[in-house]
């Protein structure tokens, strides 16, 4: 069964330096995902939201680009408000990375507000897709966003998708009439339907409201603290 | 033709009008049956003789009613048959005319390591346009195969047989002699699936539990009950229903290169001997094979004679070859049914007396589902294996397991636990190279966002039929039931020990030996003439086909029982042992055969160096 080629190991070691070893590089990828792109039947007439993520990069490090918003589309259209998000993130764990990061809130009517981030995200025991995040902006303004996802599968396709964010803020911004502690719970139910895996319209119900001294001020400003709508949009992936 | 080469056609040679003629869809006015018949062997054209000349290049490709663009040797799907003479000296021109760098790997075959074909490894691969001259002895006999070591070339369509007839006679005579060629094919670009795998590693999954799952899981077996067998897979983030990451959702199942609607036939007279060589040359799929109302006879595994045993159905691994015999007695035919371990899907033909009599397709399984065996919880393959699909979960209480107690009990089954004489392979700064503790425990570098489960009680697991197989009323052939002819090839006794684990994570599409990927490895040394022996440990939930380059690997079965192979497939939960001897100098590849696994770093280097010049080298 023996058998001996005429190499030793000094002819191995000599080898060409062409010959490397196999491919080593690790190729990036990248992905965008525009979770929820959706028109709500709000108070105030038909409201356009999005949420929307984009990750460029390796196994365990990747680069994110995330924007989140509400725009009025009747009587010629107002963006009522979006932020943008640019993180590193890092996989620690095998179900969890860390986030390090900055944000930027784009007011129209009010001033913008900038903020580092510093999060965990991953997916927790029972397939909840969660996110804990720490804003930290000018002048001592710190928020907390914690938000949770879950998947219920009807069938293959037909998915209900129940989704919930938590705001609080260590300190009142007064400009922006958002109060200390809770600020604002805002939970969706959406059941879309998978015509292929990269796109799903949807349906759902979303609902939204103030707390504390947050709703004391809105109610304040003659606005309601509470809203619940009917949404209608589009998941797509690519 | 549904098929043509778009350059290169000037090489052809010998077969090629069957060979192209045979692809896709029939119904060109000559059956597909007609067709074989004619041919008399497989869906590729058969080449013979020394000197080949073989040219790999861009071709459509049409199985599902749309032209794709595949990549084939000669044009034809499998690549020609190549039937070699054991003893003779083969040369093979290789020219490639795709646009990338290009090679073939000559799989299971014993050659000098600059022709085994891994750029990067033994050569630099075939630059486009270049021809590339293989030569090398025939040391050996039986069905080998051979494929595209680049990129994801392989799934394109570089495949295809090897047969070698021995130099004397033939041990098991014939009266035909089928090459069976089970592939994977997409009308996606294999660059794709694997971005989209590590996108949405679930993505192929379309047998993931409903919520009406559950409901008739409340109603059969409780709600409490219900909610405690779910509890470990909620806990451990992972889908019950992964047994392949790539799905008949996006693979069409071909038997020499066709579709289950083209299925292939081959004759035979009533009480003729036949032989099948089944060669798994798919990308990602395992196939349990069966031919309902025939027994099987395997007469060789990997090319390598084996003890002849009787079976009614097998799982064949990904690279591996099934040599089997059967003597249909009936003027009856008879379907070939391979469906995946999945059962997303399946390959069959048709064995026939007559081209114009078919045989009744049989319906596929319902999918399994993973369970504890797969998990690692240990102790599950020396149980009746007919209560394994319908076990109670919950009839274990998880909360009350130690894990060292697990290991130490399932480890009393291992056959070398306790075979302290053995050394290790130990070097204190390679976590390939781990201490004997490697053995029953986890490694550090398993611990890491690349490993997303580790199994606590691996156990010995080679007479279990695995997963979807279990409680078959017929027989299910495992590796516990072969048997190197001959008896044992090579010595029984190791001179040092390798302890690996097969690890990953799902979600993050990641693959490693002990949490490393081979981008972040250094390679692995065997002293030339050295007898080593490798434990594989099956961290994961998937079956991995391992398979070592130029070397051969002898699984121990325990008894002074050797199986020669080329490629061994570990279940998941598994811990297996085999012997190799480091008989050929040089660099070789060793790797999990299902291809995007290989890609994401499932993979090592292995060396074999010249005892003295290594320590020389070192100090």
């Amino acid at each position: 069964m023996k058998q001996a080629h005429p190499i030793t190991a000094a002819a191995l070691l000599a080898l060409s330096p062409l010959v490397q070893a196999m491919d080593k590089h690790e190729p990036a990828f990248s992905r965008v995902i525009v979770d929820e792109f959706e028109t709500r039947d709000a108070d105030e007439g038909t409201v356009a939201a999005w949420e929307a993520a984009a990750w460029y990069g390796g196994d365990l490090n990747k680069l994110y680009l995330s924007t989140e918003g509400e725009r009025l589309m009747d009587n010629g259209g107002e963006t009522e408000g979006f932020e943008t998000r640019l993180a590193w993130n890092r996989a620690f764990a095998p179900f969890w990375d860390w986030q390090l990061g900055a944000r930027r809130d784009w007011q129209p009517d009010d001033p913008n507000r900038d903020w580092a981030s510093f999060g965990v995200q991953g997916l927790a025991p029972y397939l909840f897709e969660s996110e804990a995040t720490l804003f930290v902006g000018e002048e001592g303004l710190t928020n907390l966003r914690l938000e949770a996802e879950y998947e219920i599968l009807f069938t293959q396709k037909l998915i209900l998708v129940p989704a919930v964010e938590a705001n609080f803020y260590g300190k009142e911004d007064e400009e922006l009439g958002i109060g200390e502690g809770l600020t604002d719970i805002e939970a969706g139910l959406r059941l879309r339907y998978e015509i292929r895996r990269e796109f799903a319209p949807y349906i759902g119900v979303n609902w939204e409201r103030r707390f504390g001294d947050t709703a004391a001020k809105t109610r304040g400003a003659g606005d309601d603290v509470s809203e619940t709508t009917l949404v209608a949009g589009v998941r797509l992936w690519f | 033709m549904t098929s043509s080469a778009v350059i290169g056609r000037r090489r052809f040679v010998q077969g090629l009008a069957l060979g192209a003629g045979a692809l896709g869809i029939g119904g060109f006015g000559l059956s597909p049956a007609r067709l074989l018949a004619d041919q008399g062997q497989t869906g590729a054209p058969i080449l013979s003789g020394n000197t080949f000349n073989l040219a790999i290049g861009g071709a459509d490709v049409n199985i599902t009613g749309k032209k794709r663009p595949g990549m084939l040797v000669n044009g034809s799907l499998p690549a020609p048959t190549l039937r070699w003479r054991e003893g003779d000296t083969v040369t093979l021109n290789v020219t490639n005319y795709l646009p990338a760098t290009s090679s073939i790997h000559w799989h299971g075959l014993l050659l000098p390591f600059q022709m085994d074909g891994v750029p990067g490894l033994s050569f630099d691969g075939i630059p486009p346009g270049e021809t590339f001259t293989y030569r090398f002895p025939i040391k050996q006999n039986g069905t080998y195969w051979y494929h595209s070591h680049s990129g994801f070339q392989e799934q394109s369509g570089v495949y295809g047989a090897i047969v070698i007839d021995p130099r004397d006679a033939e041990p098991e005579p014939v009266d035909r002699d089928y090459v069976m060629v089970l592939s994977d094919w997409s009308d996606e670009k294999p660059e794709q699936i694997y971005a989209t795998l590590k996108k949405l590693s679930h993505y192929y999954n379309f047998n993931e539990r409903t919520i009406f799952d559950t409901l008739r899981d409340f109603r059969e077996k409780g709600v409490a009950q219900t909610l405690k067998d779910r509890h470990m897979w909620n806990t451990m983030r992972m889908s019950q229903s992964d047994l392949a990451d790539v799905t008949g959702y996006t693979y069409t199942y071909l038997l020499n290169g066709r579709s289950p609607n083209a299925n292939w036939t081959g004759l035979f007279r009533p009480g003729e001997r036949v032989k099948l060589r089944f060669v798994n040359a798919s990308a990602m799929t395992f196939f349990d094979i069966r031919i309902p109302g025939l027994d099987m006879t395997v007469v060789a595994l990997d090319g390598q004679p084996v003890k002849p045993v009787r079976f009614h159905e097998c799982r064949l691994g990904v690279a591996e070859t099934i040599d089997v015999i059967v003597t249909p007695e009936k003027k009856q035919a008879f379907t070939v049914f391979a469906q995946s371990i999945d059962r997303s899907g399946f390959a069959r033909g048709t064995l026939t007396p007559d081209p114009a009599m078919n045989a009744a397709v049989p319906a596929m399984d319902p999918p399994p589902l993973l369970g504890h065996t797969e998990m690692g919880m240990g102790g599950m393959a020396g149980m009746n294996h007919g209560d394994m699909e319908g076990m109670n979960h919950g009839a274990m209480d998880h909360g009350k397991m130690d894990p060292g107690k697990m290991n130490h009990d399932a480890m009393k089954g291992m056959q070398h636990d306790g075979d302290h004489k053995v050394p290790f392979a130990f070097v204190a700064d390679n976590p390939d190279l781990a201490p004997r503790s490697s053995a029953v425990q986890h490694l550090d570098s398993e611990h890491g966002p690349g490993v997303d489960m580790r199994a606590m009680a691996p156990a010995a697991m080679l007479d279990d039929p695995g997963i979807g197989l279990r409680g078959r009323d017929w027989k299910v052939l495992t590796y516990a039931d072969m048997e190197t002819a001959g008896g044992p090839p090579d010595s029984l006794t190791p001179d040092r020990e390798i302890v690996l684990h097969l690890t990953g994570n799902m979600s993050r599409y990641m693959w490693s030996f002990n949490g490393i990927k081979f981008a972040d490895s250094v390679p692995l040394e065997l002293y030339h003439g050295e007898r080593a022996r490798i434990t594989l440990v099956n961290d994961t939930m998937m079956t991995h086909p391992i398979h070592l380059h130029g070397l051969w690997s002898d699984l121990e079965l325990g008894d002074g029982r050797l199986l020669r192979k080329h490629t061994i497939t570990v279940k998941p939960g598994e811990k297996l042992s085999y012997l190799v001897r480091a008989d050929a100098t040089g660099r070789w590849a060793y790797h999990c055969h299902l291809l995007y696994h290989m890609e994401a770093g499932m993979f090592r280097e292995v060396r074999v160096v010249d005892n003295a010049t290594a320590k020389e080298a070192r100090s």
